[in-house]
């Protein structure tokens, strides 16, 4: 049985201008420990798949099973690191924000404080827990999201587009530690982006998803490369060509 | 504090520059006993001040603000939450809301008479009045503010409905109630005036109104005055708390 199970996923919106159709007929399965990818343009639906996994949307189709059972709403076995860092608190500090979920289960004050500070140096911010988000950079807050989403000791990370904005300088730091996060924590991972190159990077695998409306799974790319990868390599060059050639079937249809 | 001292001073020239144009305007554009230079009206302040019927008069006014504002906002706010948290609720006050904040205290000031007489009851009914709604509909906005965002996290670190009100909607909804309390409070400023004006045996308003039926211009200048002053200083010090206490939970108020 697999980890995650999406088995034949739709998910049709529908509003007072009619029916808009975002995912149809979606088939994955997630093994644990992976780091999955799931890349595609704009408006194919990857974040409506995430949203449905994290139990924000019913799927209108089918179902989606985390260890054999149905996912009713989001709940706390899967943590969702969201793209912008709108998700913060602000009226906390960052070591508060990392530690909401352990507040949330009633553990005590000196508790949560030794995993906020674990956690904060997971991330590199080592000395910045007293900080509020205003004070900190872009790349920091999301820095902090992911802390706070590990912090709850989730069966399975959710990220949408989480590097998205930031500058690219910025995205590559972080995607080298999260990589190295990854290698050390060892939880499943979803990861939706449209940035082929982040894709390949971090992914065991990598789905393509066909361009929306109802888009589905194209393609799944495995990335058998070791960790830290190593970009300019011609084993990864050979990967990035593979999956640019089935994005860019996407985004020029007919070309 | 280099922008604190320039506050200070642009504070102090633009009121003494407003002193200075209503200075020159009563020497030479409007020479007339109905419109007193403000020499004469600081001159009548200090004895004002030495028999102690300004500040008696100040007391009484800012004493029936508090009061009205404090049991206004003691009710708006719970009243505000309940409303952005709960549709049934929102869609049976709503009316309400958007009922009663046509009809102005100063309209209420008759039924106000009426119900609690000339007292302090219906000068504390009518600023509870004003204060009320404003806050109920800053409050209820607040809520339904909170970015989609932070409450999605909250729930996927395992947060109950409850812990997600008490935890993430409230602190987010600080702000806005904090604002909605500041526009009560200038309301407040207008309504008690229109009421001490009506019926009332002392207060700010009270004062304009004896000087009006004496033609004691001076007085009439000198309430006017205290007026502004009081609720510039008011709003001051509420914008310092807000910055003290508060800062924090928005970072651009």
């Amino acid at each position: 049985m697999a980890f995650v199970a999406l088995d034949g996923v739709g998910k049709t919106f529908r509003g007072r201008t009619g029916a808009w159709e975002a995912v149809r007929d979606f088939s994955l399965e997630l093994a644990e420990g992976e780091f999955f990818c799931l890349l595609g343009t704009s408006g194919c639906g990857k974040t409506t798949v995430l949203n449905m996994l994290a139990g924000f949307e019913a799927p209108t189709a089918g179902r989606i099973l985390l260890d054999g059972r149905p996912v009713r709403g989001p709940g706390a076995d899967r943590g969702v690191v969201f793209q912008g860092h709108d998700s913060l608190y602000d009226w906390l500090t960052a070591r508060d924000n990392i530690a909401f979920g352990l507040r949330l289960r009633g553990e005590g004050r000196a508790a949560r404080r030794a995993t906020a500070d674990r956690f904060l140096q997971m991330v590199g911010l080592t000395g910045q827990g007293s900080k509020h988000p205003s004070e900190l950079s872009g790349g920091m807050k999301q820095r902090i999201q992911i802390a706070r989403a590990l912090a709850n000791d989730p069966r399975i990370l959710l990220m949408d587009e989480p590097f998205g904005a930031l500058d690219a300088m910025t995205r590559a730091v972080l995607q080298g530690e999260l990589s190295s996060i990854w290698t050390k924590a060892g939880k499943t991972v979803l990861f939706i982006t449209h940035d082929i190159e982040e894709a390949v990077a971090l992914g065991t695998r990598v789905g393509v998803m066909k361009r929306g409306p109802g888009g589905t799974l194209k393609a799944v790319v495995p990335v058998d490369l070791p960790f830290p990868r190593d970009r300019t390599s011609d084993a990864f060059m050979a990967t990035f060509r593979q999956v640019h050639a089935l994005i860019h079937a996407e985004i020029h249809p007919h070309g | 504090m280099g922008s604190r001292g320039a506050t200070i001073a642009g504070y102090v020239l633009g009121f003494a520059l407003l002193f200075l144009i209503w200075h020159l305007a009563a020497l030479f554009v409007v020479r007339s006993v109905l419109f007193p230079s403000p020499i004469p009206v600081f001159e009548r302040a200090l004895v004002l001040i030495e028999d102690g019927l300004l500040q008696e008069a100040v007391f009484a006014s800012m004493r029936r603000i508090l009061q009205g504002f404090l049991l206004g906002s003691a009710i708006g706010i719970p009243a505000g939450l309940a409303i952005g948290s709960f549709r049934p609720v929102r869609l049976l006050l709503e009316p309400w809301t958007e009922f009663f904040r046509f009809i102005p205290a100063v309209a209420m000031i008759t039924v106000a008479v009426i119900w609690f007489g000339i007292g302090e009851e219906s000068k504390i009914f009518l600023i509870a009045y004003t204060t009320v709604f404003v806050v109920i509909i800053a409050t209820a906005a607040g809520v339904g503010a909170v970015g989609k965002d932070k409450i999605r996290a909250a729930q996927c670190l395992g947060a109950s409905r409850l812990q997600i009100f008490a935890l993430v909607a409230l602190p987010a909804t600080v702000p806005y109630i904090l604002t909605g309390m500041r526009l009560a409070m200038a309301n407040a400023f207008v309504t008690i005036v229109a009421a001490e004006l009506v019926a009332s045996n002392d207060g700010l308003g009270k004062m304009l109104w004896d000087a009006r039926l004496f033609m004691q211009v001076e007085d009439i200048f000198v309430a006017l005055i205290s007026l502004g002053l009081l609720g510039f200083a008011t709003d001051r010090v509420f914008r310092l708390g807000i910055r003290a206490f508060a800062g924090r939970f928005n970072p651009t108020m």
